[in-house]
């Protein structure tokens, strides 16, 4: 099982790479990619570098183009694969069928991987774009249940990644456009949910308020921890009670089912978070990096350490974590 | 400028469903959409009964759509799915594809179809790999702007398409938007239901169950599995723009009896060539058309 990892940065690169990553995603530095932060994201030059880097220790570099090309600026997505093949990408994450299209067309020979910004959630759909695009890859939407995994992944169509660690996106992704409905902008067209630029912390005596865009996604009492408005994880008001509709602020972790995902035919695990730092990437890559040993090592006996569980809840949203959709109860 | 009414979105009765239909039949709408988007329990109505529904639309002289379920991720859902492109395809009506996997029967059958607004068309490539697979018509994702529409129709154009591949353009015109798609049941949630044992509570929300921001906005419409807008968007009296830009279908969503009179008013404006319509309420939105945030009110 491959250890698909996030960078942000170079040192964040360097840090999933001395921690044990198979293979290190990454963005450049516009709106074609899902993680499209202020200083976040490679360069040419940089890019380069974290390529010669992995390449010296034998780990893959993906390249995500992975949101959504608009018409006016379709040729920047275009430029975008150009690059990730001249300077020799392992693989291209993608998500919209033009953005396929043109790889498949230009550059026959390159590893296409289906985003889960694709939102692919059965194998039918998987056959698309195994079909039409010669995809290799499909990353699953973080809205299928374990045995719906098993499902998708016994039906052989194509390798199936699946996230391991990081934010959960409770919605079908690529499939969401709460964050435009409120701000503008949105993970398909502009790489971003819930944009820092919108977020706004106002002290009301006692009570903290998270804004977004001026819409008020949570309060907070002075014994509460605050979050980051994401907006799909505030509280709001429906049937007359006052809690999180939709979700709490939890991250996703599936270290307990991990080998029941290997047995699944999971042929790669994501750790989401290319905004996170290189602090982040180095403790969360290696926590996986010994899970996967472990478990290689002796799967039938494979059991997860207090420690580890520990060490992640402390990264994650809320200081939770969650099965998500994996676990039936959850939906 | 032809009108459409969309699937009904929310959870309805058998009953209310045969007599929302029976007055669509005598409404001015040109295209009816049927069949259940959202959730696979829905099952008031089985896959013969909307077929026979469509039937009885099609006598009446509607052009009749089936449409397919947007998420889906159980092998059973699966089969639904592939059953109803079948049948569909067997007696000859149109089906409005949400989901790639709907397009993968589709086009194995060569058989046209209309592409849902959550198939994330960006461009005008897109939309040519689309028209290849055998798309006829298409509704642009929901967050797009007049603008973005006028680019790729222009593209698909500079593409050569618009000849070898004519393609029509529907937008939402009335009706609450839907957001989002998620394997977790709202609105079960709200009743601390497992989704598993949800009771069909959603018959019970036949408009949706309105969430509020804690000082008062209109935030969501939570249905089921679906997250939708607060506001309704409203691009009624846009119809026009719309139409100079090369949009054929103005679709409008069934959400309650009102919405068979608004088809009547859009008709007569359409007859009349005048823009008015409806007035923009503080329960409407028109943002996304209008290059703001969804949820705003711009003004035209």
């Amino acid at each position: 099982m491959e250890l698909v990892c996030p960078a942000g940065s170079l040192p964040a690169f360097q840090q999933a790479v001395d921690n044990g990553a198979d293979a290190v995603y990454i963005g450049f530095k516009d709106n074609t990619n899902a993680r499209h932060f202020a200083g976040l994201n490679f360069d040419d030059r940089k890019a380069r570098k974290a390529l010669d880097y992995a390449r010296s220790k034998g780990v893959k570099l993906f390249v995500a183009i992975n949101t959504y090309a608009q018409e006016a600026n379709w040729q920047r997505w275009q430029d975008s694969v150009n690059k990730a093949v001249d300077f020799g990408a392992n693989a291209l994450i993608a998500a919209d069928v033009s953005v396929m299209d043109y790889a498949c067309e230009h550059h026959p020979d390159l590893n296409l991987h289906l985003s889960v910004q694709g939102s692919a959630t059965n194998y039918a759909a998987l056959e698309f774009y195994v079909d039409r695009f010669n995809i290799k890859r499909a990353v699953l939407p973080r809205v299928l249940s374990l045995k719906q995994v098993q499902q998708v992944a016994a039906s052989h169509k194509v390798d199936v990644e699946v996230f391991g660690f990081g934010s959960l996106c409770i919605m079908a992704e690529g499939r969401c456009y709460l964050s435009s409905y409120m701000t503008g902008e949105s993970p398909n067209t502009e790489g971003v949910c819930s944009p820092a630029k919108f977020v706004e912390w106002k002290q009301e005596g006692e009570v903290l308020e998270s804004r977004l865009n001026d819409v008020l996604i949570d309060r907070y009492q002075p014994d509460e921890k605050a979050c980051y408005p994401t907006l799909c994880k505030g509280r709001f008001e429906t049937a007359g009670k006052t809690y999180h509709v939709l979700e709490e602020p939890t991250s996703l972790n599936t270290l307990n089912i991990l080998p029941e995902l290997q047995k699944a035919g999971v042929k790669a695990i994501k750790i989401e978070g290319r905004q996170r730092s290189p602090a982040y990437v180095a403790k969360v890559v290696s926590i996986w990096r010994q899970a996967i040993d472990k478990m290689n090592a002796n799967p039938e006996q494979f059991e997860t350490e207090a420690q580890w569980m520990k060490e992640l809840n402390g990264f994650s949203e809320g200081s939770k974590t969650t099965l998500g959709a994996y676990s039936r109860p959850w939906q | 400028m032809k009108i459409s009414l969309a699937p009904i979105g929310y959870f309805w009765g058998k009953k209310a469903v045969y007599e929302f239909y029976e007055a669509a039949a005598e409404s001015d709408a040109d295209i009816i959409y049927l069949g259940e988007t959202v959730c696979s329990k829905r099952r008031q109505l089985k896959l013969d009964d909307w077929f026979e529904i469509a039937a009885k639309l099609q006598d009446r002289g509607k052009e009749v759509v089936l449409s397919t379920l947007a998420l889906i991720e159980a092998e059973s859902e699966l089969h639904a799915l592939k059953q109803l492109c079948h049948k569909a395809a067997d007696q000859g009506y149109l089906v409005e594809a949400n989901d790639m996997a709907a397009i993968k029967f589709l086009s194995d059958l060569k058989h046209p179809f209309v592409a849902g607004a959550a198939l994330n068309i960006y461009n005008a490539r897109s939309l040519k790999v689309i028209a290849e697979a055998g798309a006829v018509r298409w509704q642009p994702p929901l967050e797009l702007s007049a603008e973005s529409l006028s680019d790729i129709l222009g593209g698909y154009s500079n593409l050569g398409e618009s000849e070898k591949h004519p393609m029509e353009t529907e937008i939402l015109g009335y009706g609450h938007m839907t957001l989002a798609y998620s394997a977790r049941c709202y609105t079960a949630r709200a009743y601390d239901y497992p989704k598993d044992q949800c009771k069909f509570i959603c018959l019970d929300h036949p408009q949706g169950m309105k969430t509020k921001s804690q000082d008062g906005l209109d935030i969501f419409t939570l249905n089921g599995i679906q997250t939708q807008s607060g506001k309704c968007q409203n691009l009624l009296n846009q119809w026009q723009d719309a139409r100079k830009r090369g949009v054929d279908v103005i679709r409008i969503t069934p959400e309650n009896d009102e919405c068979l009179n608004i088809v009547q008013q859009l008709s007569n404006a359409i007859k009349a060539g005048t823009s008015s319509v409806l007035p923009i309420t503080e329960q409407h939105c028109n943002g996304y058309w209008n290059r703001i945030p969804g949820m705003e009110i711009a003004e035209v």
